[in-house]
């Protein structure tokens, strides 16, 4: 009896669950391994996985070799580079490699879709650091978790003529690590500075928020023709 | 500043509803558990964007619907404003001034100010500390934009800064370099509220004195005070948090701070909370509330609106009636009160020259009566 009540509660579970994640049972266990590993990349969830994986199916196998080749290659062959933790396939990253590159200039990045981004600019000459990520107990980031030694030990090797630029987001975590950098850079007697915080270019005054308008005119500058 | 008219979507149990109001006076009577109270609580939901009663925005939603909506025309100052707020199952609730949806909520805060007085008002009195800070940020945010920014960012760098601790505590490090930057971004902020709350309380005494005077009397001296244990100056601040890294440690979170401030009420020379009656402590939270509501109008030049729930749990009919004369002579602006007795409130409204709409509330359905 108990037995009988406990199997009629599993079962309702198990309908609840399907109800909840939308679990169906696939028609094969090859699928539903592929499902399973596609549903780990961040922002998919087990709807799309499924639909990626059927359109896979559709594919003839050499593209879909073709696809698994090439992750697999890129995950082999891409690491971070030995200084500047950029993406690369040799050991030190291009950037870092250009001879014409000041290297007494690093602009400190969270992340290499920043380094990306100011790259794109096209008119910084320095070179970088990612640090990939920022510090954020509720996270359980510490500076042990991101590249902050390496930096500090980067650092320790030039001389005093040395810029470091920090290029962090302007929120309270990217705030916290740059206030943790700088005490950390303080004693090297180096030049330290952060990007400007204001008013996008473009912006009409009137759609900035007051944070962001008042931060202008704390920091606003000399005009100059 | 008034409200109009107010339309209701799966609100609670009002399942559609369309309602015009009048200028000074609003009455909803009908039995327990008809809805009167969610009336006010939607008129709540415009003016803060929650409700007073449930912070979670899904139970509000009428049982077995998969949405819910309030919409209210304001009249503000002259001009017309529609707000509206619109909460869906499984998605963030979006609010809405004129048609235009705002990206931070706190951008609508204190733009239509209110002031609510209802039975678990009592806990500002008889609850922990915790309640009567959350009372004074309510206020100050209505008319100080920066406080409340400083505050939101207040909080979260104390819970980062916890969490560092329990990070600490798990894995049995210490490094108070790591302790520094926290505590570097948190003391400009303490300090900033600390002053703002002192502030508050300084200009919010007087104003409340004389309301407390006026509805009993002058019989009694009743006072607030404000305690803090972050001063005016934020190296000492910053030293007291260094002082106190010890304590923080063995408890795992901050031990000081302004989210560790008490305002003290006290009657006589003594607390409010042990010494008071219920009748002095009931008079006590509706002079605050009533003191709320001038001392609003003063900062913001809007005058609030007032909601009033079971306002007879606090104060007997002779006062009630003493406190609505003062809504023909202006004090206040437009009111909304509920009540279970259907003949009391109109009478009391008639009787004293004010207009008047009544509605009856049966089951979420609402009727305009004529009086």
């Amino acid at each position: 009896m108990v037995c009988k009540i406990l199997v009629g509660f599993l079962f309702r579970c198990a309908r609840y669950a399907v109800y909840i994640y939308g679990v169906q049972q696939l028609p094969s266990r090859l699928i539903e391994a592929a499902v399973d590993q596609i549903a780990t990349l961040p922002g998919i969830g087990r709807r799309t996985a499924l639909r990626l994986a059927l359109s896979l199916l559709r594919r003839d196998t050499e593209r879909v070799r073709a696809l698994s080749d090439a992750l697999i290659s890129m995950s082999e062959g891409v690491s971070p580079c030995r200084v500047c933790h950029n993406l690369t396939e040799q050991d030190v990253c291009s950037i870092c490699k250009t001879p014409e590159r000041n290297r007494k200039l690093i602009c400190v990045v969270e992340d290499i879709r920043d380094l990306i981004a100011i790259e794109n600019v096209g008119t910084y000459r320095g070179v970088y650091h990612v640090l990939a990520g920022v510090i954020s107990p509720m996270d359980g980031v510490g500076p042990a978790d991101i590249n902050i030694a390496a930096l500090v030990l980067r650092i320790s090797e030039l001389d005093q003529d040395t810029e470091v630029i920090f290029a962090l987001p302007s929120t309270m975590e990217g705030d916290t690590t740059s206030f943790y950098l700088y005490k950390k850079l303080v004693e090297f007697d180096i030049k330290v500075t952060t990007l400007a915080r204001g008013i996008a270019v473009g912006e009409a005054l009137q759609h900035a928020d007051e944070a962001t308008l008042a931060r202008s005119m704390d920091n606003r500058t000399l005009y100059e023709i | 500043m008034q409200l109009n008219s107010l339309h209701l979507i799966h609100f609670k149990n009002h399942l559609s509803g369309d309602l015009k109001f009048g200028k000074q006076v609003n009455c909803l009577l009908g039995d327990n558990g008809s809805g009167k109270t969610n009336i006010l609580d939607a008129l709540h939901y415009l003016c803060f964007c929650k409700s007073y009663f449930n912070p979670i925005d899904s139970q509000n939603i009428s049982h077995g619907e998969s949405f819910m909506m309030i919409k209210g025309v304001f009249n503000h100052q002259g001009n017309e404003e529609i707000v509206s707020c619109g909460v869906k199952r499984g998605a963030k609730k979006v609010f809405k001034k004129n048609e235009k949806s705002y990206s931070r909520l706190l951008e609508h805060i204190g733009k239509f100010p209110a002031v609510i007085i209802a039975p678990d008002d009592s806990e500002i009195v008889r609850g922990g500390s915790e309640v009567r800070r959350k009372w004074m940020d309510g206020v100050i945010s209505q008319y100080d934009r920066t406080y409340l920014e400083k505050l939101i960012d207040y909080k979260k760098a104390v819970h980062q800064r916890n969490n560092l601790f329990k990070y600490f505590a798990e894995n049995r490090l210490w490094d108070t370099s790591l302790i520094e930057p926290w505590d570097a971004r948190i003391a400009p902020n303490a300090v900033f509220i600390a002053q703002s709350r002192k502030e508050f309380i300084k200009n919010f005494l007087p104003v409340f004195i004389e309301v407390y005077n006026e509805i009993c009397g002058g019989s009694e001296v009743v006072s607030l005070e404000y305690f803090s244990n972050v001063s005016n100056n934020e190296d000492e601040f910053m030293e007291l948090l260094k002082t106190s890294q010890e304590d923080d440690r063995r408890l795992r979170r901050m031990t000081c701070g302004v989210h560790k401030d008490d305002l003290a009420f006290k009657i006589g020379d003594y607390p409010l909370r042990k010494f008071g009656s219920q009748g002095q402590q009931k008079t006590f939270l509706v002079a605050l509330k009533l003191a709320q509501l001038v001392f609003l109008e003063k900062a913001t030049g809007v005058k609030p609106i007032l909601l009033l729930d079971d306002i007879f749990d606090k104060i007997d009919d002779k006062r009630v009636r003493a406190l609505m004369s003062r809504v023909t002579d202006g004090t206040f602006g437009q009111i909304f009160i509920t009540d279970t007795h259907m003949g009391r409130i109109p009478e009391m409204f008639t009787s004293i020259g004010a207009d008047v709409r009544v509605f009856e509330v049966i089951n979420g359905e609402v009727n305009t009566l004529d009086v």
